[in-house]
């Protein structure tokens, strides 16, 4: 809450008190923190208006009482920046198309109020190695895992792909050390195999991650690959200049907390990075292990953002494949069905939550979520006439008899 | 606007007498609890004499939440939905959890009716010592018969003991179901009044006081619907302004809802203040619909519209892969983003362990101790386990943020004397948890052996390295 406000609260209650002469206030123990909450538009114990009707004579009314709707159409101070992913032969780069996410004016799906600009985007996960994945993913890219160029193309032309996130996991100490030099090479690989945008990932090793991306950040130079990623426990530092040095765009990552997110993005913005190479990584949660965490930590970075917090005006990525961590979508049960048709369900509804709440661009593992979240964006950005809303060919009102036994 | 609840406008209307007998000692202090939500206006006495009777359904009025609570169904099995208060979760915890109903058709064997209502009630999925069900029935009059749908509805609540939806847009179908199937006493859902048989559907509701349901595509005509109704005695109504399924109409019931949800709460717009209903069941209409596909898009547009302020849906499928990852949505949504749900902590004991049995080390965060506590117990494992209190977090996050303390061990060790109910000095950390075996040694003097990451593989790590 702001000062002021607090402040003339502060003098009411101090009037009120005076009026009331012997008010004992000292019990009331009410923090400022709890003042924003109590303060809130609307609060109120789960009561029941009792008979607070208008009375009006029940005979009247035989025909139906007029109203009209209007959107309620609001207006954000700030919005997101707009950040573009790989680079064109006129930009510099090699790649088909470049694809743009961010941008937004409103959150995301307020269609009513605004479309807004760019619609979320989908990456799928490429590893430099065979590994082991849940089986339902694996069946998909058997054929490819021994090498991350074939894996790279059957995700961008088979599975539609916007971008391809290859990690580089190989170059853990602990797996098979390769180095940042032999791994750049297998950046530059994937970039002849596909025409597609890349997200070049670590292995998580805090020493090697940022010697890594420094070798793929030079030779894909040009191509505004995304680096992944960038946090405090690293040397970020030299991620952003390389990024800085040779075109590219940054993940900023950090584990569940607004506040180390926004701090993070300052540090970034500090060392020269602009806005406009960075996105954001607050981390997603599997549905059922934290997703609930995540829906709030994502829908309030877009509003903080939107109300014009400028640390916080960045794109979200969510990586939904973070889903497959979940035992309920790779385990084997009696109980809950075939793990084959519930794997995918359980990455279709981590990212269809991520996205409803501001996720922007979406790592993903399996085919069948990248063709539904595909299908739904194309839906929820389809022009539809009013008319046809109200005499949709589907006849939504003969459910009651049109679904079968 | 409406008048907003804030602490000087509730103070306002009560006695101000500070007389106490509310229990609280004074009333600013009884204004903090109504604001808590941990007290209602009957709480103080006063303030039911007759000549505070006007001051009284003010402060009734100012504390109703802007979305009504609507409870559908009569005793144990009560559904109550709606109740909500703001637009986003992390404003304030969401209460009543989004109901879930399964559709019967009227057009169903007996038998297959019977089997259905049963299936759907012995629904029970344990997560995080939650149990979570399904919620109701929605029967739905597909025969266009009023005697069958009488039959049938009757059918299905001897069969079953949880609150209906009667789904019909023929007045007189509902009519025959409520009194011919005998469920007027058990106050279903009157599924729905419309444009053209708005009259005949509201006398039924207030003749036996059932919650209704609205139905009209255009939300000019919903706020019609709920504004003459209103007026015509009904208080109990719920908002479908129709569940698109496809194209771009999709888009449309996306911002419908989002446009009724934020007119009532942040406008203060009392006629679209209802708890709102989807159908996702929609996405079986139609012949020759495939069962897998179908039943995987009628989860994630549940999904959809969960994350969108669905208050009550109807969906079709009973296959557990399917409704297993809508249900654990609806759990995630509906818990309260500012503390941890966690459990006790201390010694357990699982199955009946003896002096050579394992002791096991886990946290206190719910999640964390109802997931190993079951692949412990379904394992068939006799075991100890000690459940270290992390302040509710998970292992990795504790040992990250420092909520894991061992010598909080070594307390629960001698309080429980842990000593003299095992023989050896053995304990089992999560895998997550390695980095404190050493000080873990240190304050325990026990030894530490670090454990699989993973609480399902257990078993097998047990029959590797314990005897
Ligand atoms: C949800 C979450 C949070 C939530 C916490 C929710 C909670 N109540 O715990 C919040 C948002 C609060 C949070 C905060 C932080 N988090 Co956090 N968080 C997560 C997340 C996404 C899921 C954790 C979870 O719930 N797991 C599910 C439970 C059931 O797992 P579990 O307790 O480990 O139990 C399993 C195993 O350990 C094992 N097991 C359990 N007991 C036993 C016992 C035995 C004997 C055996 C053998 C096995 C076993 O089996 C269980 C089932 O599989 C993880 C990332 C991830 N996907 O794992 C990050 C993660 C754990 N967080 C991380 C961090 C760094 C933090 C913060 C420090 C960051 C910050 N913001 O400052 C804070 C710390 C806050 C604090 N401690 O004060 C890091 C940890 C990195 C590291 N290795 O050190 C992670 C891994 C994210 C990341 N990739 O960086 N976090
Ligand atoms: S009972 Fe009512 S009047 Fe008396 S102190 Fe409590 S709130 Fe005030």
């Amino acid at each position: 809450m702001k000062e002021k406000e607090t402040e003339a609260l502060t003098k009411k209650l101090i009037e009120l008190v005076e009026r009331l002469g012997d008010l004992e206030i000292e019990n009331v123990e009410i923090k400022a923190e709890e003042l924003t909450l109590i303060l809130q538009p609307v609060i109120g114990a789960m009561v029941q208006a009792p008979q607070l009707l208008p009375k009006v004579e029940e005979k009247a009314l035989e025909t139906l009482l007029k109203a009209e709707f209007s959107p309620p159409i609001e207006a954000y101070p700030g919005e997101v920046v707009e950040v573009r992913i790989g680079a064109t032969k006129s930009d510099g780069g090699s790649r088909r198309k470049v694809v743009k996410i961010g941008g937004e004016k409103t959150m995301p799906f307020y269609s009513f109020e605004l479309l807004n600009p760019n619609r979320p985007a989908f990456t799928m996960d490429v590893f430099d190695m065979p590994i082991t994945l849940a089986k339902s993913v694996m069946q998909h890219f058997e054929d490819v895992m021994q090498d991350p160029a074939d894996w790279a193309k059957k995700c961008v032309e088979d599975f539609g792909a916007d971008i391809v996130s290859l990690n580089l996991v190989s170059t853990d100490p602990t797996i098979k050390d390769v180095s940042p030099k032999d791994a750049a090479k297998t950046v530059e690989k994937v970039l002849q195999a596909v025409d597609a945008p890349l997200v070049i990932g670590g292995s998580g090793n805090k020493v090697k991650d940022p010697l890594m991306l420094e070798a793929a950040a030079e030779v894909a130079s040009g191509e505004r690959c995304v680096l992944n990623s960038a946090n405090v426990d690293n040397d970020y530092k030299r991620i952003v200049s390389a990024a800085k040095r040779y075109g590219h765009v940054v993940v900023a990552f950090t584990p569940m907390d607004i506040n180390n997110q926004k701090k993070l993005n300052r540090l970034l913005l500090d060392e020269g990075l602009p806005k406009e190479q960075i996105i954001m990584d607050p981390t997603t949660a599997a549905l059922g292990y934290g997703l609930d965490y995540t829906i709030s930590l994502m829908e309030r970075i877009k509003l903080s953002g939107l109300l014009g917090d400028s640390d916080l005006q960045m794109p979200i990525l969510s990586p939904s494949s973070n889903a497959w961590g979940a035992r309920e979508a790779w385990m084997k049960s009696e109980e809950f069905g075939p793990k084959e048709y519930r794997g995918p369900l359980w990455e279709t509804v981590t990212a269809i939550t991520t996205m409803m709440a501001g996720g922007d661009l979406f790592m993903l593992s399996h085919p069948a979520t990248v063709r539904v979240l595909k299908g739904l964006v194309e839906s929820l950005y389809e022009e539809v006439d009013v008319e046809h809303v109200y005499k949709p060919s589907k006849k939504i009102q003969d459910w009651i008899t049109d679904i079968g036994v | 606007m409406p008048e907003k609840a804030s602490l000087l406008s509730i103070y306002s209307y009560l006695p101000q007498t500070n007389c106490g007998e509310c229990g609280e000692p004074n009333c600013m202090v009884f204004v903090s609890k109504l604001l808590e939500r941990k007290a209602n206006p009957e709480d103080c006495p006063p303030l039911k004499k007759p000549k505070y009777k006007e001051q009284m359904a003010k402060l009734v009025e100012l504390l109703v939440p802007p979305i009504r609570e609507v409870k559908i169904g009569v005793g144990e099995d009560v559904v109550k939905i709606g109740g909500k208060e703001v637009m986003y979760r992390h404003e304030l915890t969401y209460h009543n959890p989004t109901a879930i109903a399964i559709d019967v058709s009227d057009l169903m064997d007996d038998g297959k009716i019977v089997e259905r209502c049963r299936a759907v009630e012995a629904f029970s999925l344990v997560r995080i010592g939650e149990r979570l069900r399904l919620n109701m029935i929605a029967v739905r009059c597909a025969s266009k018969d009023p005697d069958r749908f009488s039959y049938v509805t009757s059918l299905v609540a001897r069969s079953c003991k949880l609150p209906l939806i009667l789904c019909s847009f023929d007045p007189k179908s509902l009519r025959a179901a409520l009194e011919g199937g005998q469920v007027a006493n058990r106050r279903p859902l009157l599924y729905a009044a419309t444009e053209e048989n708005w009259r005949e559907v509201s006398e039924l509701a207030k003749q036996y006081n059932c919650p209704v349901a609205v139905f009209a595509l255009n939300l000019g005509s919903v706020k019609s619907l709920t504004k003459t109704l209103k007026a015509r005695g009904i208080q109990d109504m719920i908002i479908d302004f129709g569940t698109h399924t496809e194209g771009g109409l999709l888009k449309e019931s996306v911002n419908n809802s989002v446009m009724v949800r934020r007119v009532a709460v942040q406008r203060g717009d009392k006629d679209m203040g209802y708890p709102i209903m989807f159908i996702p069941a929609m996405v079986w209409m139609g012949e020759e619909v495939d069962p897998v596909t179908t039943s995987y898009k009628e989860a994630y547009i549940a999904s959809l519209f969960l994350n969108r302020y669905a208050d009550l849906i109807i969906t079709h499928t009973m296959e557990v892969w399917s409704l297993l990852p809508v249900i654990t949505l609806r759990q995630n949504i509906y818990t309260d983003p500012r503390k941890p749900v966690s459990v006790d902590s201390g010694l357990r004991t699982i199955g009946s362990p003896h002096e050579k049995s394992p002791v096991l080390l886990t946290t206190n965060f719910s999640l964390t101790y109802y997931t190993v506590a079951n692949d412990l117990e379904s394992a068939g494992i006799d075991c100890y386990l000690v459940v270290l209190n992390t302040e509710g977090l998970a292992v990795e996050v504790s040992v990250a943020g420092g909520q894991f303390h061992p010598s909080d061990i070594k307390d629960i060790f001698s309080s429980v004397n842990m000593e003299e109910k095992v023989k050896h000095r053995k304990l089992i950390i999560p895998g997550l948890a390695a980095r404190l075996k050493g000080d873990i040694e240190d304050s325990t003097n026990w030894e530490v052996i670090v454990g699989p990451r993973d609480s399902s593989q257990i078993k097998g790590f047990l029959s590797k390295y314990w005897g």
